[in-house]
């Protein structure tokens, strides 16, 4: 602290407690996603994200066994029973009170025994189990038992399996996702190479006009692709390539390349001169140069860039929507898949929180595994 | 062709024309057409260097003109004339269209306040975030905390937030944060003290922060005068100053006045005027990480003795921050504020995700796509684009400029 000498020790307190704070503000937007997620679609509707990760309590309406059904009731005794547990099968709900109706559902407490007329009675125990017994023969539907039950938290990994193994192809995200790779991958690693070598010439050639091609590059950085959406479209649609992969490789290399250029030209230039230097001296071709010294001592920037160029095409919706997705859905990318998914199941919140959270997992580890050059690059990038 | 094999393919052949391209060029350079030897090897090596800085460039010079520089003047063409016409010359019809639709000017407003609110608040955060932690032994794992949402999806963030936004029914239990939060007020005394008192104090002070800051650009102007120039552009920020503590002091009363319906859930995204708010927050989200990265980085590098020597001297904690720090980051910041000033501009998905600009949340990059792909109004659609080339153009003007006395 600067020199607060006094207040050290209270003053960082407030500093911890802050950043705590601040810190559980920024996360618990995506926790409420993740956690979403492992929900199933009643337990999302029944109440908030929040409250699932602690033991809820919650007053249910319950069944008992139809008691029609073939060998549910037994003669025990001389009285007429039918046995089981209202929450079907066992489960780790504790029942605290409970009442047979609607009007009176904190009548009992577990173990009472509550007489429901006509020679019948039911004893319903904290675990559910329950005894219902009756003089003459059962019948009817399952005698209904309403009951303040705390339940345990709860998680599933269904939503995963419908959206990933073997949801219909509407919600389907198996596909959408190894489209998105498909663009990706190439969308990274074309501009890198371009773009190095052209950074090598603007920071180790001389030659006129080099200053006026920088500062083209730097205009360009800033140069909204909104722009470049019709003519380019325009341009796929008569040259041939149309809307499909290749065009949406080709669109993202071009709006990727200000960056790319500009951030390695930026890190080429710092290296040190010496090295370049003796290479001429003894003999290297710019070629050799390029490849044998100036290329892996980049590695930082290159790595940077791959990293920001990644997030921005896996990211990416509006250059897929134009260049990408034809008519007939075929090459749907995940952001798009999940727009398309607001729409269509805009309240089912487990299908839509899953299909987000495979959509943003993958960024996410790239991010937490490279964020050193992701936080270099940006530095680099906009520090002048 | 499966298209995975069809993108190993793409890579193989772009990746290995690339380099191709580059050593055949090289050695056709070298080679052929000025071989370093015989009579004239002096006079061959200095013409091959001089051509092959052209070699390295021409694929990216090449894939930068088709890209982005040959775009800007098609779309300047294509929004001054007319598609069903054949393309023929309108002078500014589409943009004189462009005027008459309620909606662009709807999109304008609401980019401005994009612009006025995002850049401030991520960057006021952002600063905030790397000043604290910048002082603790975990500080670094919380940056990365803060700074995670930069690698969301502004799809996978409307998501997010919509859960965060949503509704139900009055008698269901509500599962969005907001709504949940929203009932336990009552309209007792807490109720008046957060949704009251709070907003209320909040806007009058940055109502006198902004008469203040609009009053010492007064006292300059006086003493200074300057060219006429600059006193414009003190004039108009000064007049931008005065509007913004005029909104704020009005929203203050209504925070004082507003009968708010307590108990009743709202449909958060539908309330006009609410909404474009609630929809800046998920881009605050995103960006604030990024503003503290670079913040805290700039923090870092202030020289110690500065702030040592303000200590020596008597300097308070507030005052070594914004008479010893803020100064010395201030290039930094304007850094700051223009990146995401352009993020903002091009905020597209958000608002195509949440709202696709119903309810008066119209943004300027939605109307575009709005226009060229669902109305098939290419004239006005590129007219629209005009104007967010035209918002880009002075940071563009600037970092040109900044690049160009750097090199010097």
């Amino acid at each position: 602290m600067d020199g607060m000498v006094g207040s050290k020790s209270s003053l960082s307190w407030a500093v911890n407690i802050s950043v705590v704070l601040l810190v559980m503000l920024w996360l618990f937007p995506t926790v409420g996603l993740l956690v979403s997620s492992f929900r199933t679609t009643d337990q999302i509707s029944s109440n908030g994200w929040w409250q699932s990760l602690f033991p809820t309590e919650q007053n249910v309406s319950l069944r008992t066994v139809d008691p029609d059904e073939d060998g549910v009731q037994q003669l025990v005794n001389g009285l007429y029973t039918v046995e089981g547990n209202v929450f079907g099968d066992t489960s780790e709900a504790v029942i605290s009170v409970w009442g047979v109706s609607s009007r009176a559902i904190d009548s009992f407490g577990p173990g009472d025994t509550a007489d429901l007329g006509e020679g019948e009675s039911i004893t319903v125990q904290v675990d559910g189990s329950y005894v219902w017994t009756g003089a003459s023969e059962l019948s009817g539907r399952g005698q209904r038992v309403f009951a303040t039950a705390e339940t345990p938290p709860e998680f599933t990994t269904d939503n995963y399996r419908t959206v990933l193994v073997d949801g219909n192809t509407t919600d389907s995200m198996a596909k959408a996702f190894f489209n998105t790779l498909t663009v990706t991958i190439p969308a990274t690693i074309i501009p890198i190479v371009i773009a190095a070598f052209a950074a090598y010439a603007l920071a180790w050639m001389d030659f006129p006009g080099r200053s006026i091609l920088i500062a083209l590059v730097v205009g360009l950085l800033v140069v909204p692709l909104q722009l470049a959406l019709i003519p380019l479209l325009r341009l796929h649609l008569g040259i041939g390539i149309g809307k499909g992969y290749l065009g949406v490789w080709l669109a993202h290399t071009g709006f990727g390349l200000p960056l790319a250029i500009y951030l390695l030209r930026n890190y080429m230039v710092g290296l040190p001169r010496d090295i370049i230097e003796n290479a001429k001296v003894d003999g290297a071709t710019d070629f050799q140069i390029f490849t044998k010294i100036i290329l892996p001592l980049s590695f930082p920037a290159l790595a940077s860039f791959a990293i920001f160029q990644f997030l921005w095409t896996w990211n990416d919706l509006l250059v897929a929507k134009v260049f990408l997705i034809d008519a007939t859905g075929q090459t749907t990318v995940m952001t798009n898949q999940i727009v398309e998914l607001l729409g269509t199941r805009g309240g089912n919140w487990e299908i839509l929180a899953t299909a987000a959270f495979v959509s943003i997992s993958v960024p996410l580890v790239v991010f937490f595994a490279m964020q050193k050059y992701l936080v270099r690059g940006l530095l680099a990038g906009s520090v002048k | 062709m499966n298209p995975a094999f069809q993108g190993l393919l793409t890579i193989i052949i772009g990746v290995g024309g690339c380099i191709g391209y580059f050593y055949f060029s090289n050695q056709f350079l070298d080679k052929v057409l000025y071989p370093a030897k015989g009579p004239k090897a002096g006079h061959n090596i200095n013409r091959a260097n001089q051509i092959r800085p052209w070699l390295f460039l021409f694929p990216a010079m090449f894939a930068l003109g088709l890209y982005l520089a040959y775009p800007v003047f098609a779309t300047l063409w294509y929004s001054v004339t007319d598609r069903d016409q054949g393309g023929a010359f309108v002078g500014l019809a589409n943009y004189r269209q462009m005027a008459d639709d309620p909606k662009f000017w709807e999109a304008l407003k609401n980019n401005m306040l994009w612009l006025l609110i995002v850049p401030a608040a991520s960057t006021a955060f952002g600063l905030l975030a790397a000043q604290l932690t910048d002082r603790i032994w975990w500080g670094s794992f919380a940056k990365s905390l803060i700074f995670m949402p930069m690698a969301i999806s502004f799809v996978g963030a409307a998501v997010i937030f919509k859960l965060i936004y949503d509704t139900r029914p009055v008698d269901q239990s509500q599962i969005g944060v907001m709504n949940a939060v929203w009932l336990q007020f009552e309209g007792g005394i807490g109720s008046f003290l957060i949704l009251r008192l709070l907003p209320g104090l909040l806007m009058i002070s940055a109502a006198a922060a902004a008469l203040y800051v609009a009053y010492s650009q007064v006292t300059t102007a006086m003493e200074k005068r300057g060219t006429a120039f600059i006193l414009l552009v003190r004039g108009v920020f000064i007049a931008v100053l005065v509007w913004i503590a005029y909104s704020t002091l009005a929203l203050a009363l209504g925070a004082f006045t507003k009968t708010y319906p307590y108990g009743v859930p709202q449909q958060w995204l539908t309330i006009p005027g609410w909404n474009s708010f609630l929809l800046m927050i998920v881009l605050i989200w995103i960006q604030t990480g990024f503003a503290m990265v670079i913040l805290s980085a700039a923090l870092r590098g202030i020289p110690e003795e500065t702030i040592e020597a303000a200590i020596v001297d008597g300097a308070n904690p507030f005052q070594v921050f914004f008479k010893i720090k803020m100064p010395q980051i201030s290039g930094t910041i304007v850094v700051v504020w223009t990146t995401i000033t352009l993020v903002v501009l091009k905020v597209f998905d958000i608002v195509f995700a949440m709202t696709n600009g119903q309810w008066e949340t119209q943004v300027l990059a939605n109307f575009m796509y709005d226009k060229l792909f669902r109305a098939n109004d290419w004239g006005v659609g590129s007219a629209s684009a005009m104007v967010i080339m035209l918002l880009v153009s002075p940071i563009l003007v600037w970092n040109v400029y900044n690049a160009r006395k750097e090199m010097r």
